[in-house]
């Protein structure tokens, strides 16, 4: 890590030009902090591109050169029904939560309910309960009710990951809705129900981009609902997509990186598009203020 | 187009509906209790989906999971009913399984270990990437990618790369003169594997946390240090790190929470083994009730009750602080 050297004494000149090189640095060193953080992620995508005898050689490739394109093939021939059930997946997981979360907050911020501190700390509570719980629960759950290995019964599921925190997210942000706005809208006649759909939801625009974002993603990439509640489902999402390779074909590791590179798609284009409501979500989901 | 223009027409409605009634003082006092009234009224409303659903979707779940812990099931009898009730023999069993002191060491390690690291990690490049240089902000963005990766994901390409054969990571060990290790299938190593994997995990939610708190800190307190010729160590011992530690705390014990529930890249990596050494309770837990042939649930549930009894200890000191951070 870069010393901070005390501010010499001497013309301006010099001086600005050291602290250009200080900056130049530390930029530099950032760089390389973060080719360590992502070599794993890196390190994915090369043997994704590796054919079987190379995977096996020492030393290893570090760049895929004489690649194989055989592992995206496996991909494409076997992985996209589980791609496709992923994505149906969380999108309804993303619907379901949003349907029960936004009129919550709303309620949470704005409407003070009679009771409603018992509700939040019900839901800071429900966020502490380990999934495995909950899983051998559903088990019992959707066994009797004949919901087991279906879509609906793994996206009720995975939507216990999301809700409680989406509340949360929307209740903050519903609370900085300045109360005239809403005021105005109750003296032009408009519900409640009006004032939620045409003021609150559009205004909360941003709660709801970071809400859908975090469910869908952790619906995408929930394991272990899926592996206790779907295991024997004919519509399996892409983790157990991988969980299967790892599990069957040993050998073909190019083809179990390249599932896991498709798999990891989602997460980067949600980063790439929307990187300051992650940023915003992991911190309004914990710190507040 | 059709349908606004009649919500339109409606409000218009109305509004001059509003102003014919020029209510008298009294009936005002009226109406705005009756307003309160019908106020809670539709804050229940809007409140009742997510009611029921926390009744139906979080508390019956958890009942179920306390009731099978309380009786002797069998697969018949878990599907059919009828399983008596034992009281907590489950749980007598769980302790005098030998797995019990394994898992907890392994749980307790694991989660102390895992945390120590990621908040050290995480508070150096917080603090590095505080200073705002060229890219800071790309570049601290790129650190997320491990934290949104699905874990299934990370916990492969992990195993991959500590594979004993064509692990790459033994491959840079043997450049340092270090002999192959067999992370994953010694039970030496197996513990330290999953370790290593979900630190590197937790770095970025630390990153991000640690990095938003230091934000928050007013710059004229490090002009005033510069002044007075404080350095870079002493300035972040002497303001950093103190104003920072509601932010710390509050971290840490989110962390303590998420990491005791760690359970994919463990069963992934490991599954709990080689015989037990990397198991703990969350993964136990399942390797009771969902790993193998017979079920155990009664012992599966119990395990995982532990589980959420330490979750829940972790999550009350975490509220508790947050209630006195905002005080």
């Amino acid at each position: 890590m870069s010393r901070i050297v005390p501010a010499a004494i001497g013309p301006a000149r010099p001086r600005a030009r050291a602290k250009a090189a200080r900056r130049r640095a530390k930029t530099a060193i950032g760089a390389v902090l973060t080719a360590i953080m992502l070599f794993p992620v890196y390190w994915m995508i090369n043997e994704s591109f590796t054919t079987d005898q190379n995977l096996r050689k020492t030393p290893p490739n570090l760049f895929p050169i004489d690649g194989t394109l055989a592992g995206y093939r496996a991909v494409l021939s076997q992985q996209l029904p589980y791609l496709a059930n992923s994505l149906e997946i969380g999108l309804a997981t993303v619907a379901l939560t949003l349907v029960i979360a936004a009129p919550a907050g709303y309620a949470l911020a704005k409407l003070r309910p009679r009771g409603g501190t018992v509700v939040s700390f019900a839901l800071l509570v429900a966020q502490m309960i380990p999934s495995i719980i909950m899983a051998m629960g559903f088990y019992a759950i959707l066994l009797q009710t004949g919901a087991i290995n279906t879509i609906p019964g793994l996206v009720l599921a995975d939507s216990t990951i999301s809700v409680p925190f989406a509340v949360l997210i929307f209740t903050a942000f519903m609370s900085g809705i300045p109360d005239e706005l809403l005021q105005a809208a109750l003296t032009d006649g408009a519900g409640r129900l009006r004032t939620f759909w045409s003021i609150v939801m559009p205004v909360s625009r941003n709660a709801t981009v970071t809400v859908s974002l975090f469910a869908f993603l952790w619906s995408w990439s929930d394991f272990i609902f899926a592996s206790t509640l779907d295991a024997g489902g004919n519509q399996q999402p892409i983790t157990l997509g991988i969980y299967h390779y790892i599990g069957n074909n040993d050998q073909q590791w190019n083809a179990i990186m390249a599932t896991a590179v498709t798999a990891s798609i989602p997460a980067t284009v949600l980063l790439v598009l929307a990187q300051r409501y992650v940023a915003a979500g992991i911190t309004a989901g914990s710190v507040k203020d | 187009m059709n349908d606004r223009a009649q919500t339109l027409d409606r409000s218009v409605r109305n509004r001059t509906g509003a102003t014919r009634v020029a209510p008298a003082s009294g009936f005002r006092a009226q109406s705005r209790r009756s307003r309160v009234r019908s106020s809670q009224w539709a804050a229940w409303a809007f409140l009742a989906p997510l009611v029921v659903y926390l009744l139906a979707f979080y508390a019956y779940p958890m009942y179920r999971n306390l009731d099978l812990s309380l009786r002797d099931y069998t697969v018949y009898s878990f599907v059919h009913g009828g399983a008596p009730f034992t009281g907590f023999a489950n749980y007598t069993a769980v302790f005098h399984d030998p797995t019990f002191a394994t898992a907890l060491i392994n749980t307790l390690l694991f989660t102390f270990v895992s945390l120590a690291f990621q908040f050290a990690l995480g508070m150096a490049l917080a603090v590095f990437f505080a200073q705002n240089f060229r890219l800071s902000s790309t570049l601290r963005a790129l650190f997320l990618v491990p934290w949104l990766l699905p874990l299934i994901v990370s916990a492969s390409t992990w195993a991959w790369m500590l594979d004993s054969g064509s692990g790459v990571v033994n491959y840079f060990l043997h450049f340092l003169g270090i002999g192959p290790v067999d992370w994953l299938t010694s039970p030496h190593w197996s513990l330290a594997s999953v370790i290593i994997a979900n630190i590197w995990i937790g770095i970025p939610f630390n990153l991000v946390l640690l990095y938003s708190g230091i934000q928050a800190i007013p710059a004229t307190l490090y002009e005033a240090a510069a002044l007075d010729g404080v350095n870079a160590w002493q300035r972040f011992w002497r303001i950093t790190f103190p104003l920072l530690r509601p932010v710390s705390a509050v971290t840490l014990m989110l962390g303590l929470v998420y990491t005791l529930k760690v359970f994919d890249i463990i069963w992934i990596m490991t599954r709990g083994g080689p015989v037990d050494s990397s198991t703990t309770f969350a993964t136990w837990s399942y390797q009771l009730g969902f790993g193998n042939l017979l079920p155990e649930f009664g012992p599966g549930a119990a395990v995982g009750n532990l589980l959420v009894v330490m979750a829940l200890i972790a999550g009350l000191i975490y509220i508790r602080l947050q209630r006195r951070q905002h005080a």
